[in-house]
């Protein structure tokens, strides 16, 4: 490890003063489970680390009139203890408690999985499900923007030197709708996704899809949002016709890695059943909302 | 390189150092302050043998900085006692000889008594979820769970009887 400095801003306008006058290479820290990682493994050697979990408005959880308002350090475990959150938003509850231990859940943040860019995050595909956006700050102003638009390339974002997420919008559930993640390991626990899947959808009283959301880990260099899944769903009961429908869609839109992990091939396939289950247990919830 | 200065509360003593800005909790804890019961197995959050409390949620001492500590309580296996008197867990992971080479039993111990904080009555698929992130290179796994569920009995009944 080689970092030379730490700074505990303890407001979003020092962060980003802070992030503008370091030294190039600056990094933020907010869980660490990434970052100390890589600085152990010495891939990074960052001259200014800056911590953000100083700032109170990136370590709350707000409840508004739109659903939720929450802070970008705010870990995975404190979002799962919040009854009011993991009610609604089951999908993405799950998503968070499948991030490594005990341990790391109680570390890794919201913000901090999404800007490690890793294609197979596993809060990433729920979120995109369930429609977040998220709010950039930095020295030019504070823009929003959809969480699919944050990553570019596996640890590539957006972001320009001085940004970094502040806060997470995410909508209130709409009547009759329902959310879930699925991904693939070869174990049951503490492991990487091999393919995932997050999926938000909504029902009407007769029981057809009015609106959904699919979301894809872990298949490509990012998560991906695929319209055809969601055309695949819309208008139809969830019938088997669209559910095949929905798989090939899933499928379709695979452009994953070979690696120990996964080949290609099963990626591929697995990623389109993923996809069907996700659909089966978020619309099982839809019917009970 | 500067040193950052850090005001912390260990074990329930207050503590102050300086220390390497880029220096692990773990670091400080080993190397400064001579708490050797916390572990470094992987340091990459893998094994769990650096579990210690910070404000009574679990967490590797390997991935938070030392810095990171200022303004929070934390607590290692060095605190888990009462005096000379064993935590219920320590005593059981005894009696039912649920440590090998030993080099996991604080960081399990801390990690269980986490759980037991939580949830004092867990089921064993719950305990052994929660210890998930606890690796015991010597496997023996099935003695430590039995240990937590013996010691979560145990505690239950103290709280009941006093």
């Amino acid at each position: 490890m080689n970092a030379v400095e730490y700074a505990k801003p303890q407001s979003i306008d020092d962060a980003i003063r802070c992030l503008t006058n370091a030294p190039v290479g600056a990094r933020v820290l907010a869980g660490g489970t990434d970052l100390l990682v890589q600085l152990r493994a010495g891939v990074v050697r960052p001259p200014l680390i800056v911590d953000l979990k100083g700032i109170a408005e990136l370590r709350r959880i707000e409840s508004t009139a739109d659903g939720f308002r929450i802070g970008a350090a705010v870990a995975g475990a404190e979002l799962s203890e919040h009854a009011e959150f993991s009610s609604q938003w089951p999908g993405i509850t799950e998503a968070f408690n499948l991030i490594g231990s005990t341990q790391i859940q109680g570390r890794a943040t919201l913000g901090g999985n999404l800007c490690n860019g890793s294609p197979a995050a596993d809060s990433v595909p729920a979120l995109i499900a369930a429609g977040v956006r998220c709010i950039v700050v930095g020295p030019s102003g504070s823009r929003e923007m959809a969480v699919e638009d944050v990553v570019t390339a596996p640890g590539k974002t957006v972001l320009t030197t001085g940004e970094f997420i502040s806060q997470f919008l995410i909508p209130a559930r709409a009547a009759h709708s329902g959310d879930a993640y699925l991904r693939f390991i070869p174990r049951t626990e503490m492991d990487i996704a091999v393919a995932s899947a997050g999926v938000c959808l909504t029902l009407n009283a007769a029981g057809v899809c009015t609106a959904a959301r699919v979301s894809l880990g872990a298949v490509a260099p990012r998560a991906l949002l695929v319209a055809a899944c969601a055309d695949a769903l819309i208008g139809s009961t969830l019938d088997d016709a669209a559910m095949a429908k929905l798989a090939a869609a899933a499928s379709a839109a695979c452009a994953p890695i070979n690696d120990k992990r996964g080949t290609i091939e099963f990626r591929t396939k697995v990623a389109g059943v993923l996809a069907r289950r996700a659909v089966t247990i978020a619309a099982q919830r839809a019917r009970g909302n | 390189m500067a040193k950052h200065h850090v005001t912390t509360t260990v074990n329930r003593e207050p503590v102050e150092l300086l220390c390497d800005p880029s220096a692990t909790l773990l670091d400080v804890l080993r190397d400064e302050l001579g708490l050797i019961g916390s572990k470094e197995g992987c340091g990459s959050g893998d094994c769990g043998a650096c579990s210690v409390l910070m404000d009574g949620r679990l967490v590797c001492a390997c991935l938070v900085l030392a810095a990171e500590a200022t303004g929070h309580e934390i607590t290692t296996i060095e605190g888990i006692a009462d005096g000379n008197k064993l935590h219920t867990l320590q005593q059981q992971f005894l009696e039912d000889a649920a440590l090998q080479c030993g080099i996991c039993t604080p960081g399990f111990i801390v990690a269980a008594k986490a759980l037991l904080d939580r949830n004092p009555d867990p089921t064993e698929t719950e305990v052994r979820f929660w210890l998930a992130g606890n690796l015991c290179r010597c496997t023996g796994y099935d003695k430590i769970v039995r240990a937590v569920m013996n010691a979560a009995a145990k505690m239950r009944e103290e709280a009941v009887h006093g």
